[in-house]
């Protein structure tokens, strides 16, 4: 047994309404890798807050090398050799990479000498950087390193990592792996938090799973398998969607060699795609993050409007409509962003029905609203796709990621497309709100509408596609069958590694 | 030839007087705006400090008391405008206009005995051999001592948020809020101070008008200085040395249109005096036009109310 090097004891903390974290004890080893386990709410972010001293258990105690630890911000925790990599990265777009380096180190030397030491870490871990760029110019791949390089800069005893997998190509998830074992020989212990249970199983050395603000179990992965350990962070027995085998229909919509250039300065433009859906089919777009993901669903949904006959739903041309004259069409859309972009945050889901359906649904008669309707639209969303809420006069911002997204998707599903185009449908969603949006996604297609899937959770792709394709920098691969791809080819068709290469041997 | 009359040497000079007001409340106002937040409130500020400023030089016979007391007035109103904003989460837009309006009354009602009075004079800096330098001399080294202040301020300020540590902290600040207070920076420490600063440096330029340029304490006498300043922090793309060209070029608007009327130019005096705020609506919409590469170097929190959720 290695020396426990962070021990937490009955940790408890409180918020109104929610008990976060309900006495919670564990045991982080010198070099273990560590994993914790749970859905979004089950209370892992305000454990790790508490360990990096963003926020002040109520009840109990941390001992850090047997020493008693209570870090009042996280500068006392950096001090002690705490660092951590966050799941939305802490960097600043405007500042490049060494001024961001800087900005995450107690006492960093003068910039100049800081560049070259990023570039010798970099290099030690095969995490090559440029320390002179901006960061709102970086892949997210990389801005993943330069978190990561600005850690390990300040020779941590533990490092946190949350949620690191979720913007990187399967090659870049190994190469990522080599690193932290790498680390992990040389007595670097690891907190990994993530959902992603093979990733868990293949990685970590111990793992403790935390369920409504308790700890459910501490166990070892390798022994446990993925089915065992979701249900345990679930707490329920979990159906994966069903997938009755069928023929899929006629083209309901296709992209003929279509580029479009990006509305955004930091965004990639779309490049040469063509490819063609049919009635009852799903297709998975996979892509890392900034490949051109949101750029599609804008051209797809009409917020960009492009040549007339590139865009056709049904064999009519639809290219140059807007997102209205194609929801009327049939053509639905559901985008990433659920505040600010998929809903209203500050209106009432009502009205939020009201904002998407309201063309096809006829909800307005010569100018004016069909009130009543509406609130009975939304009522009936809010039952069928059981969105927790108290009612439709709730506020958008007020519900939580998973119910929201619930909503947001069934609004549209409820509107009988021919094609729906969701993107990140069930990004930071629960598991169980998860296997519902994409069942109700195959239900669709069952019934025969097209369902495109953009998203960067391959399992989720797997799961629910029947044909595959991958977005590389604004470019769409050809499309494959789904049956029978390994995530070895899905991962070179997302663009393998970029320029990443392995860690070298600590033996050298 | 009428234009002949304009001596090029006596309009520089007036010139750098009549920019220094606005350079030095767009320079406050700039760090401020990099550290993330959008002050309205310039014109109240500054108009704070030319009241005070006025009030503190007369009753002590110090100009530069005055301008300690006019900095000190301008703080005293940031430091409302920081207690609304950050403390209690008012919006930036409505309070910096109300921090306006409340600044123009309560300034209206101080200065109401002043009114009429003459405040001490300034004097000049000598700077020896270097004055009689023909034509530079002349146009450059005849000044008082706020002009060449307002400038080693502008070098200062530039160093400080190119070179140092704070700096770096104030524009991460600006830059993504979420992201300082994640690795444990103190977000509205570090705005209000911001807010403070930029509060005594709009008290600085309005002290200048009332103590220097004008001289003289008449009610609303800013004018709108405040708000050319925020549309030259726009203008300058939040970089110090721009705002720096941007207020000369300003303030040569203003002064030539000054000559022009007193040689007698035939364009109706209205339209003359109309002029620097047209031409800071124009330089405004082509600054917002979308394309230009300033619009990119706006700080990315800029007035989004910053909230610990932890």
């Amino acid at each position: 047994m290695r020396q426990p090097l962070l021990r937490l004891e009955g940790l408890t903390k409180a918020y109104p309404g929610v008990l976060a974290n309900d006495d919670i004890s564990f045991e982080i080893g010198e070099g273990q890798v560590h994993a914790l386990l749970g859905e979004n709410g089950a209370g892992k972010s305000t454990l790790v807050k508490m360990i990096y001293g963003l926020v002040k258990p109520d009840n109990g105690q941390m001992t850090l090398h047997g020493q008693p630890f209570a870090p009042s911000q996280p500068s006392e925790a950096r001090q002690k050799g705490v660092a951590m990599v966050f799941q939305h990265f802490s960097l600043f777009d405007a500042l490049d990479v060494a001024e961001n380096v800087a900005l995450g180190m107690e006492n960093p030397p003068p910039l100049r000498d800081l560049a070259k030491r990023i570039r010798d870490v970099s290099e030690e871990y095969g995490l090559p950087l440029d320390p002179g760029r901006l960061v709102g110019d970086l892949s997210a791949g990389e801005r993943q390193r330069v978190e990561i390089v600005r850690c390990l800069l300040q020779d941590p005893k533990l490092l946190i990592m949350d949620e690191p997998t979720s913007v990187l190509t399967p090659q870049e998830v190994e190469i990522l792996f080599r690193t932290l074992r790498q680390l992990s020989r040389e007595g670097t212990a690891i907190l990994y938090i993530s959902h992603k249970l093979e990733e868990i199983r293949a990685l970590c050395d111990e793992a403790t799973i935390l369920r409504g603000g308790k700890k459910v179990a501490t166990c070892d992965p390798r022994e446990k398998t993925a089915r065992e350990l979701a249900e345990l962070m679930v707490g329920q027995v979990l159906t994966p969607p069903e997938r009755p085998a069928k023929d899929t229909g006629t083209v309901v919509l296709s992209v003929e060699n279509l580029s479009l250039k990006s509305n955004h300065p930091f965004g990639t433009s779309l490049k040469d795609i063509s490819f063609q859906l049919h009635a009852g089919e799903v297709m998975g777009i996979a892509g890392v993050a900034g490949n051109g993901q949101d750029e599609l669903l804008l051209m797809l949904s009409g917020e960009l409007v492009s040549p007339r006959d590139r865009v056709q739903l049904k064999g009519q041309p639809i290219g140059h409509l807007g997102p209205n004259a194609r929801r009327k069409l049939g053509l639905v859309a559901a985008p990433e962003e659920r505040l600010g972009h998929a809903a209203a945050p500050d209106m009432s889901l009502t009205s939020n029905a009201l904002l998407s359906a309201v063309g096809r649904k006829r909800l307005a008669r010569s100018g004016f609203i069909d009130w009543p309707t509406t609130e009975a639209f939304a009522r009936e969303i809010i039952e069928r796709f059981d969105v927790r809420t108290p009612g439709p006069h709730v506020l958008a911002r007020a519900l939580s990621g998973g119910n929201l997204q619930k909503f947001v998707i069934g609004r549209e599903i409820e509107l009988n497309p021919d094609v729906i185009i969701v993107n990140q449908p069930t990004w930071g969603v629960d598991a169980s709100a998860a296997a519902f949006i994409r069942q109700a996604l195959l239900d669709l297609a069952d019934k025969g509408a097209g369902v495109l899937v953009i998203s960067q959770d391959l399992d989720e792709l797997l799961e629910v596609a029947d044909s595959f394709a991958a977005l590389n920098e604004g470019r769409l691969t050809k499309v494959r069958p789904a049956k029978g791809l390994t995530v070895e080819e899905i991962g070179l068709m997302m663009g393998g590694a970029h320029d990443m290469h392995p860690a070298h041997e600590a033996a050298e | 030839m009428i234009l002949g009359s304009i001596n090029p040497a006596v309009l520089m000079a007036a010139l750098m007087v009549a920019a220094t007001p606005i350079l030095l409340a767009a320079i406050g106002e700039l760090v401020v705006e990099k550290a993330g937040v959008l002050n309205l409130g310039v014109e109240g500020m500054m108009i704070m400090g030319a009241c005070i400023g006025f009030i503190v030089a007369v009753n002590t016979g110090s100009p530069l008391i005055g301008f300690a007391g006019a900095a000190l007035g301008g703080m005293a109103l940031a430091l409302l405008f920081a207690l609304l904003t950050q403390a209690l989460m008012t919006n930036q837009v409505a309070s910096g206009l109300a921090l306006t309006l409340f600044g123009l009354g309560l300034t209206a009602l101080l200065g109401q005995r002043y009114v009429g009075v003459t405040p001490p004079r300034t004097p000049k800096l000598d700077l020896g051999p270097l004055s009689e330098i023909p034509f530079l001399g002349r146009a450059l080294f005849t000044h008082d001592i706020v002009v060449y202040l307002s400038i080693a301020l502008v070098g200062a300020v530039w160093w400080f948020l190119k070179y140092s540590r704070a700096g770096m902290i104030l524009r991460a600040v600006g830059e993504n809020h979420d992201a300082a207070h994640a690795l444990g920076y103190h977000v509205k420490r570090v705005r209000t101070l911001a807010i403070l600063f930029g509060g005594a440096c709009a008290g600085l330029g309005g002290a200048y008008l009332s103590l220097i340029r004008v001289p003289q304490w008449t009610e609303g006498m800013t004018v709108g200085a405040g708000w050319i300043a925020l549309a030259l922090v726009v203008f300058a793309s939040w970089r110090p040395w721009r705002a720096l060209a941007g207020a000369y070029l300003f303030g040569g608007v203003v002064v030539l249109q000054l000559n022009l009327q007193a040689v007698g130019v035939k364009i109706p005096v209205e339209y003359l005096s109309m002029s620097p705020y047209l031409i800071t609506i124009l330089v405004l919409v082509i600054i917002s036009s979308g394309k230009a590469r300033g619009s990119l170097n706006a700080p990315g929190s800029l007035n989004r109310p910053f909230h610990a959720s932890s």
